[in-house]
C-alpha cells in the first residue's frame, strides 16, 4: 500500500525519490531524525545510480519482522557494477572526485545494509532502518 | 523545474537562503552565483542559510566545503545559518564534518557574529 517504486536517471529524479522515501517514512511515524536519514541515504545511493549507472530504480516499502515495523529500501541498478565493494565502502574513497562519503554515509545512516554487485551485471543495495 | 536561490545584500554581507530542495544544477548554479557575488569590491561576508533546506548529503556538503575554501582565499569569512537539528545529526553520523565552516542558530544571529567580527579587524 504505501510501496513506492520509481526509476531514477537524472538529478530531478534523486529529488524526487528522497521527497517520497520521505514522505513514507513520515507516514509510518518515523522520527524527523529518522526521516531526515532515510531521505539522505535514499539522495546518496539515488546519485550514485545517476552517476554510474546512468539508470535504475528505488523501491521503498514497509516492513513487519519479529512485530517489529520498519522501512526497506531496494535501489538496483544494471550498470557497470562495484569491483571492490570494501573499498567503495571506505570513507574517503571516490572514483569521480566526490568526497567519498555516500555509501558509508549511508550505510550508517541505517541500520541494515547490503551490497549485492556484480562486474558488468549492475548493484542492488537494499537497506533497512526499524522504526525506534 | 530549476530553483533560484536568491541572494541579497545587507550591508556589505550577502545571503542566500536557499529554498526546499536543490536539484545538482540548481546547486552548482548556486555555487557559482555565490562565488560572483563574493568578488565583488566590498564584499565582507557571506551567510548561507539552510533553515528550510530538506536533505543535506555528500554532494551539498563538498559544495558547501568548496564555497568556504574559496571565500577563505578571498579573505570573505562565510557563516552557515539555521542548519535544523535532524539534518546537522545526520550530517556527523555520515561521518561529514563542515570543518572550519562558521555556523549560527539563524540568520539574526549570523549577522551579528559577521558584524562583531567586522569591528574586531
Ligand atoms: N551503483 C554503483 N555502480 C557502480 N559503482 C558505484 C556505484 N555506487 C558507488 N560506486 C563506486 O563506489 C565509489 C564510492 O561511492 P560513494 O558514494 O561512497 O562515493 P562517491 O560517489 O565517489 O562520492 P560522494 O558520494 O561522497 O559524492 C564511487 O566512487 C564509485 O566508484
Ligand atoms: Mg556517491
Amino acid at each position: 500500500m504505501l510501496e513506492r517504486e520509481s526509476s531514477i536517471e537524472n538529478e530531478f529524479d534523486i529529488v524526487a525519490a528522497r521527497r517520497g522515501a520521505k514522505e513514507v517514512a513520515n507516514e509510518l511515524g518515523f522520527s524527523t531524525v529518522d526521516q531526515v536519514r532515510i531521505a539522505t541515504a535514499i539522495s546518496e545511493l539515488a546519485r550514485n545510480v545517476v552517476l554510474y549507472a546512468r539508470m535504475g530504480s528505488i523501491v521503498v516499502r514497509p516492513f513487519c519482522e519479529g512485530g517489529q515495523q520498519g522501512l526497506e529500501i531496494v535501489v538496483a541498478d544494471k550498470g557497470p557494477g562495484i569491483p571492490n565493494v570494501e573499498l567503495a565502502m571506505t570513507d574517503g574513497y571516490s572514483t569521480s572526485g566526490g568526497l567519498g562519503a555516500g555509501l558509508p554515509g549511508a550505510r550508517r545512516l541505517m541500520d541494515t545494509f547490503r551490497i549485492d554487485s556484480q562486474l558488468g551485471q549492475g548493484t542492488t543495495i537494499t537497506a533497512r532502518k526499524w522504526k525506534a | 523545474m530549476h530553483q533560484q536561490v536568491p541572494i541579497l545584500k545587507i550591508d556589505d554581507f550577502w545571503i542566500a537562503s536557499v529554498q526546499g530542495s536543490l536539484h545538482d544544477q540548481d546547486v552548482i548554479e548556486f555555487k557559482q552565483a555565490l562565488l560572483s557575488k563574493i568578488m565583488q569590491p566590498k564584499s565582507r561576508g557571506l551567510i548561507i542559510d539552510l533553515t528550510v533546506l530538506d536533505v543535506v548529503d555528500s554532494f551539498v556538503t563538498k559544495t558547501l566545503i568548496d564555497i568556504r575554501g574559496l571565500a577563505k582565499l578571498m579573505g570573505i569569512p562565510v557563516i552557515i545559518a539555521g542548519m535544523s537539528p535532524a539534518v546537522a545529526i545526520t550530517l556527523v553520523e555520515m561521518g561529514l564534518s563542515l570543518e572550519g565552516v562558521d555556523t549560527a542558530l539563524n540568520l539574526q544571529k549570523g549577522l551579528d557574529k559577521l558584524r562583531n567580527a567586522g569591528k574586531e579587524r
